[in-house]
């Protein structure tokens, strides 16, 4: 958020550098120019585009997300809830009729699955946000002044100053080389 | 999924060269000043809603008493609205959902629209329960809440898992709305002028800065639940049905109503969102966004839907002969030539023969044919809910009861009020909230593809790719990009000039 505070380069010594961001006009830039990091050795790196570009986890060599696994446990928790709450509700106050078993649970899939459903979806969707560390209403990376484009047409690349492979001139000639536009250094 | 066959189907995005082309329409809408003719639909809309309002204040104040009903037809309009709504509703679902998990590519630009059109609809439907109880002030006994009493509500009771079912879906509905629409909200935060503007879109874009590393955990999260609200909406008008068909009234005892509900609901949904997507691609100037292929492709599901409701309809019947139950052939024959027979010939027609011209190209892609289409089909599928609900109970097994029911002004206030808050809340939709699904959108354009261009460099780690990619990148590698990124350059090296790092 905020607007870019952006300062000349000398006089934010004081400042630590977060990394070096730069930007490429294409999809096809940004992948090739991950790869080359990739295979360069860099570690802690990330690309912003206003869309998420398919393949691009495989350049850049990420894992898979956990995610489904949170999921997967908030579904049984629904699921286990229901069967819980259905149960106690028939032991607590029988409803007698003609016989039938009070905890007759066939007339309870509906509840059970649409508890299923309920806590699955929030586990979902409040797992999603957790694990992307949102909502984080500062970040370095956002004081690049061209940075507003990233949510538009341009697809970013920033590189962390605490990769190990990061030197300030020759990881900025790398990304120039690579094509990318606009490379600054951003502070924390 | 065999897509986009080059030269045989038309592009999914038109007159729009570049990314920043699709941003400027999309977020245009948003970001222009309110047109007059904008707030002439929303007074009109509100002053709707305020009908809804104070034939519900009246309901509150008097009782179930204003609206027609009798000991007979104990439901009639009201469950009928109910059951319009959800299923107007669960076409949004459908498109938003089950169009992602096969890949349709053309969801992306109507299923922003098309989600809104869910969450207002589900709104829209839950007046009508809650209000039927007639106590509204009790409505909360529908959920198990521990009380004094030990009292519970009846899970055994198909309208209990109703009340579920819609609490639920209404949830999921929401959540997958706005996890759609947070890069959208980012976009508007980084185009923002004012601050107001920066803040407010800022605090619910929840700081999205379009990393790659949160791209993967989001799109994971909207496949995992576009896979959720799939069976989701399919149980919610399955147990929708189930109000009817657990019972044991003739003409609502039987099996063949959750499936035959659903078809419905898809059907009348999607001729709701043609209804609204003609209006609203001509009102803001979506055309290259929301184009003929797109109309017609909801055309071909409205055709299809409406010839399944169509074999469901006959269906009843031969299974109302078949079965030999007296009371189920009375009641069906009671349907289509007894004092309902109006209703019944007029969803006859509206949603089984008016779909038919969709078989004709010149009508499948012609706008006004369409829209007419699609509002003689949403007229079909009220009576189509009304036919069900009211000529099942009016003439029941005991013929001393037997009536006729007639709306008062307050049943047919109350259902043309419910349209007022629907349209209230989807043109705040539509000027507050990015209408297209912008990075999804972009997402299909040629220009997408990392491989569009140069297919030289041979990384054969992508040699999985699926094919639909490889065929795009094939048939329409765009050559615009060449002159625009030239622009860019010297643009941004006008840029590095100005603070002297270039």
């Amino acid at each position: 958020m905020g607007k870019p505070h952006q300062k000349d380069e000398h006089e934010d010594e004081d400042q630590k550098a977060y990394g070096l961001m730069g930007y490429f006009l294409t999809p096809g830039d940004l992948m090739h120019a991950c790869e080359k990091l990739k295979a360069a050795g860099y570690k802690h790196y990330d690309a912003h585009t206003p869309f998420p570009v398919h393949g691009l986890e495989r350049a850049m060599g990420l894992a898979p997300t956990k995610l489904p696994w949170v999921v997967l446990v908030c579904g049984a928790t629904g699921l286990l809830s229901a069967i819980a709450l259905t149960y106690f509700v028939s032991v607590d106050y029988p409803l007698t009729i003609s016989g039938k078993p009070s905890f007759s649970y066939q007339a309870y899939i509906p509840i059970m699955f649409e508890l299923t459903v309920l806590f699955s979806a929030f586990g979902t969707f409040f797992g999603m946000w957790a694990m992307n560390k949102l909502p984080a209403y500062y970040h370095p990376t956002m004081t690049h002044p061209s940075f507003p484009r990233a949510t538009d047409d341009a697809f970013f690349i920033s590189i962390e100053a605490r990769d190990p492979k990061y030197n300030t001139s020759r990881t900025k000639k790398l990304l120039e080389e690579l094509g990318a536009r606009e490379v600054l250094e951003v502070m924390e | 999924m065999n897509e986009d066959t080059p030269g045989k189907r038309a592009p999914l995005v038109l007159g729009h060269r570049d990314f920043h082309a699709v941003t400027e329409t999309v977020a245009g809408i948003v970001e222009k000043k309110t047109t007059p003719s904008w707030v002439v639909l929303f007074s009109l809309a509100v002053s709707v809603l305020l009908v809804l309002l104070g034939s519900l204040g009246k309901l509150v104040a008097e009782g179930i008493g204003v609206w027609g009903l009798n000991n007979t037809v104990f439901w009639a309009w009201d469950i009928t609205g109910f059951v319009f709504w959800i299923g107007i509703g669960h076409a949004g679902t459908l498109i938003s959902a089950i169009l992602f998990l096969f890949r349709q590519k053309w969801r992306t630009s109507i299923n922003r629209a098309a989600e809104a059109m869910t969450i207002f609809a589900v709104m829209a439907a839950a007046i009508y329960p809650v209000f039927h109880v007639g106590r509204v002030w009790f409505a909360y006994w529908l959920f198990p809440i521990p009380n004094q009493m030990s009292m519970w509500p009846n899970f055994k009771s198909p309208l209990l898992w109703d009340v579920f079912a819609i609490s639920t879906y209404a949830t999921v509905s929401i959540l997958f709305w706005y996890v759609g629409l947070v890069p959208d909200l980012a976009t508007l935060r980084d185009r923002a002028k004012t601050k107001t503007r920066q803040i407010v879109l800022g605090i619910f874009a929840l700081g999205w800065r379009g990393s790659h590393r949160n791209w993967l955990t989001y799109e994971r999260a909207y496949l995992i639940l576009a896979g959720l609200s799939t069976p989701l909406v399919l149980s919610v008008h399955t147990i929708v049905s189930f109000d009817f068909a657990v019972s044991i009234m003739p003409g609502w005892h039987t099996t063949i109503f959750p499936p035959y509900f659903v078809a419905g609901a898809i059907f009348s949904g999607f001729a709701m969102v043609v209804t609204l997507m003609v209006m609203a691609r001509k009102a803001f100037g979506l055309e290259g966004l929301i184009t003929i292929r797109h109309l017609e492709n909801m055309n071909k599901i409205i055709l299809v839907t409406g010839t399944m409701v169509g074999y469901a309809y006959a269906m009843e019947y031969f299974i109302a002969w078949y079965g030999g139950n007296e009371y189920e052939s009375f009641a069906f024959r009671n349907r289509a030539f007894g004092p309902y027979k109006w209703a019944y010939w007029t969803m006859w027609s509206c949603n089984v023969f008016s779909p038919q011209l969709f078989w004709f190209k010149r009508i499948r892609t012609s706008i006004p044919a369409m829209f007419v289409i699609s509002i003689f089909v949403n007229i079909g599928m009220w009576f189509e809910r009304f036919v069900i609900i009211v000529t099942s109970l009016h003439r029941d097994y005991i013929p001393s009861s037997w009536t006729y029911f007639r709306p008062s002004m307050f049943d047919i206030s109350t259902f043309l009020g419910s349209f007022g808050l629907f349209f209230t809340f989807f043109l705040l939709f539509l000027r507050f909230l990015p209408a297209v699904a912008i990075s999804e959108v972009k997402g299909v354009m040629p220009q997408a593809d990392p491989h569009a261009g140069h297919g030289d460099h041979g990384h054969d780690d992508h040699a999985e790719e699926t094919s639909e990619e490889a065929s795009e990148s094939a048939s329409d590698s765009d050559d615009s990009e060449g002159d625009d990124s030239s622009d860019e350059e010297t643009a941004s090296a006008d840029k590095d000039e100005e603070k002297g790092n270039g």
